[in-house]
């Protein structure tokens, strides 16, 4: 998955206000245990997607982590302890000892693997709708070491996998039985060096070493740019305002507790409604 | 104030023998086209990364007398700090982007000096236009082609108009008529912005007229220094271009700096006829000579389609057959579908349409041969006969990063052709960087391979080695055949893919190579005609 500019409200935002608005929409879902909760977040981070023009690859990306969210249930299901309810006796397994699996443990499982979900989602999100020249641009005001290493491993993936690429078809025409991917990957790790100081090289004759700190490029705020800071804002907002005035209702052991009452309802529309309101404005979204 | 000035540079890179510059003085003034010529491993690239002040600060090694760009010591400024009076462009494109689009790669540099964004969005501008990237501003740059990325590579280099421009091998990814491009845009931006151009490059024939000067580099130091008729009267036979020897075996001086300037001469003494014309077949003969051919081919393109999903076709309804031991070479322009074609013949892509036969197994050699090396030794990728049928066997203890650009192609085939004998060999680009004694080594194994029964295809840019070992020449252009004839033929009568033999004698008599030119205007009878 990469950038590609879209015409698309989060798009048009700003690189640090799109990112902002991704990140706080993780770290929401992060704060959130009610299963209703965590499948409003995720429905926001799929519409919202879809709202962006990446839905397709935001929903792969969802479809390959729906097995690492599986192995966060099963884990938990084996080494919590926690719940009244056993479902199943495995017995003895050292070195976890006896293996009494709960529907607590496990429905907790699955909401901590459906809150793993949402957080991938929301970083594929960003993956394909900030603008990563210009997140750079934004922070190398603020580091410059951090800024350059950042600089030098984003643009190293890219020629990397395209160097796995090419010696993969290039073991494809060497005869005889093809070699194995860790052989390939082993060759790729070793020639990744070369490429690093090809592209540090490449950074250094360009003059980032120069360490110059770029000026600020004033830019006036879009309605996108404020749509989406008062969006992360609000989503902010409404979390904390939650956990404190404690709307969400959710315990997970020793019974497990997810009623769906009306402040859970209404939190989980509110949520809805504050993520995907930027995305109802369409004016200026081109370039 | 000089471009740039070396003072008595020797260099020797980190755990090296011997040094890759000897005693290097020389001077390039502002506004010089100076080309570097040089076999490989004569230390162009060395000197190029000299003056961008990678040599020493980020290579290391040992580092001896004095070099300034643009009137900064390279003892005291760093690279970062001699970017910005000189801009660098090196050979591989794919690691000469850093951004993620166009626009951000075109602004990179400005940004790194802190120019206020009307000026980098000014400079972005113009460095597009200059290069003839506007159309791709907002393109992602992992979706450009090779050639586009060294345009857009280019254009970061120019974009804070350096003075000195260090350019190694620009137009090794690009086709004729890109390369010629790429050189235009470099003449008229060293004409109108003064900035000086030391370009490192072995096909001198597509250069040498729009330099000022040649800096002709042997085993690291300089061994000529003089404009480019005085380096054409002193330059060893290697670094001869194909029009300087076509005089030399006709025994006509002075040798042409260029095609019109060869012309010139020929026309002076009557040896030039005066409607010499092109000869490239019609695709209406192809239809006939194809449908002969398929039944009995060691390899065949029947109606090939190659379709993206959601894009372009990249293939159009090929029709090609290549019997046993047929030497031909694949032509046409960045993008025509050469590579694409090679790939399907080698079954790493399928048809989307139409089919691939081939009589037995067909041996692709790709662009980068390092890819096929797994193994921490030479001696580990083939076995001890095999090396030493490819003239290896003394290097079977090296490691395979090790070896020269020549010893890795020579590696790389022998890897490729490792079994039963192929019913096809295929080559993809095998003369990037390459100088002529390599061009020359690899002919004579083409040209080898097809006397033992191998049908040979190779993709190339390379008009000039096409000629030194190819029977037979297929153009392609948009993803179809534009052309299927004797070499002679399509190399003889074309604008941008003919050899400079061919341009200098309008093709007459078909003539590619200086040796047939110069055998055509000795004999008497052809003199007459003429």
């Amino acid at each position: 998955m990469s950038y590609r500019r879209r015409p698309s409200p989060l798009h048009a935002a700003r690189a640090l206000i799109g990112s902002a608005y991704c990140v706080v929409l993780a770290a929401v879902a992060l704060s959130f245990e009610h299963p209703l909760l965590l499948l409003a977040a995720l429905a926001a981070v799929l519409i919202a997607a879809a709202g962006a023009g990446v839905g397709g690859a935001v929903a792969r990306v969802l479809a390959w982590s729906l097995p690492f969210a599986a192995l966060i249930a099963v884990i938990n299901a084996l080494v919590v302890r926690d719940g009244v309810t056993v479902i199943a006796r495995l017995g003895s397994l050292p070195p976890l000892g006896q293996l009494d699996i709960t529907r607590e443990a496990l429905a907790y499982g699955g909401v901590l693997g459906l809150r793993a979900l949402v957080v991938i989602g929301c970083f594929a999100l960003h993956s394909a709708a900030v603008d990563p020249d210009d997140l750079l641009r934004a922070f190398r005001r603020v580091s410059f070491r951090s800024a350059l290493t950042a600089a030098l491993a984003t643009r190293l993936v890219p020629v990397l996998a395209r160097d796995a690429r090419r010696l993969s078809d290039a073991q494809r025409c060497r005869p005889g039985a093809p070699a194995s991917r860790v052989a390939i990957m082993r060759a790729v790790t070793a020639g990744a060096l070369d490429r690093a100081v090809d592209v540090a090289a490449t950074l250094e004759v360009r003059g980032y070493g120069g360490a110059v700190r770029p000026p600020r490029r004033p830019r006036p705020w879009s309605r996108h740019d404020l749509a989406f800071a008062s969006s992360a804002l609000a989503l902010a907002v409404l979390a904390g305002v939650a956990a404190a005035a404690g709307w969400e209702h959710f315990k997970a052991y020793p019974v497990t507790l997810a009623p769906l009452d009306g402040s859970v309802l209404a939190l989980a529309g509110a949520l809805l409604a504050v993520a995907l309101l930027p995305f109802a404005e369409r004016r200026g979204v081109g370039r | 104030m000089s471009a740039l000035e070396l003072e008595r540079v020797t260099y020797r890179y980190p755990g090296a023998e011997r040094p890759a510059l000897r005693d290097v003085s020389l001077t390039v003034e502002p506004g010089e086209f100076v080309v570097l010529a040089g076999e490989s491993g004569s230390g162009k690239s060395t000197l190029l990364r000299a003056g961008a002040g990678l040599v020493p600060h980020f290579h290391g090694g040992d580092f001896t007398g004095r070099l300034s760009a643009g009137g900064l010591d390279s003892r005291e400024h760093g690279p970062a700090e001699l970017a910005a009076v000189a801009g660098s462009l090196f050979q591989d494109p794919e690691t000469q982007v850093v951004m993620g689009t166009v626009r951000a790669e075109l602004a990179f540099p400005l940004e790194n000096r802190g120019w206020s964004p009307a000026a980098v969005a000014r400079g972005v501008e113009e460095a597009a236009l200059a290069l003839g990237v506007g159309a791709l501003l907002d393109r992602a740059t992992h979706e450009l082609s090779g050639g586009e990325l060294q345009r857009v590579a280019l254009g970061a280099a120019l974009a804070a108009r350096p003075r000195l421009l260090l350019l190694d091998e620009p137009t090794s990814q690009l086709d004729p008529v890109a390369g010629d491009e790429l050189l235009g845009v470099l003449r008229r931006i060293n004409e109108e912005w003064g900035t000086a151009v030391v370009l490192a490059e072995h096909r001198l024939e597509r250069c040498l007229a729009a330099a000022d000067r040649v800096i002709a580099l042997q085993d690291g130091a300089v061994i000529c220094d003089a404009d480019p008729r005085g380096f054409l009267g002193q330059a060893p036979e290697a670094l001869l271009t194909p029009g300087a020897r076509l005089f030399a075996r006709a025994g006509i001086t002075p040798a042409p700096v260029a095609v019109k300037d060869a012309r010139a001469t020929l026309r002076a003494r009557g040896l030039l006829p005066e409607a010499a014309g092109p000869a490239v077949d019609s695709p209406p003969r192809f239809g006939r000579l194809r449908r002969r051919r398929a039944a009995d081919a060691a390899l065949a393109f029947e109606r090939v389609w190659l379709e993206i999903p959601r894009g372009p076709a990249v293939l159009r309804g090929v029709q090609l057959a290549l019997e046993g031991g047929e030497r031909v070479a694949l032509m046409g322009r960045n993008g025509a579908g050469k590579s694409t074609l090679l790939r399907l013949a080698a079954g790493l892509s399928e048809p989307t349409r139409g089919r691939v036969r081939s009589a037995g197994r067909v041996s692709l050699l790709l662009q980068h041969p390092g890819d096929y090396f797994l193994a921490e030794r030479v001696g580990e990728e083939l076995d001890a006969d095999a090396l030493v049928a490819a003239g290896l066997g003394e290097l079977a203890d090296r490691h395979p990063r090790d070896l020269s650009g020549g010893e890795r192609q020579r590696l790389a085939l022998a890897i490729v052709l490792a079994g039963e004998p192929p019913a096809a060999v295929c080559l993809d680009e095998p003369t990037r960087g390459m100088d002529r004694a390599h061009k020359d080594a690899l002919a004579a194994l083409l040209r080898d391979l097809a006397a033992r029964g191998a049908a040979v295809l190779v993709a190339t840019h390379d008009a000039e080695f096409a000629a030194a070992w190819a029977q037979r020449t297929v153009l392609m252009g948009d993803g179809t055949v534009v052309a299927d004839a004797p070499t002679t033929e399509v190399l003889g009568g074309g604008w941008y893919f003919a050899t400079q033999t061919a341009r200098i004698l309008g093709g007459h008599g078909g003539a590619l190579l200086p040796e047939d030119g110069a055998a055509l205007l000795r004999a008497p009878a052809v003199a007459v005609v003429l």
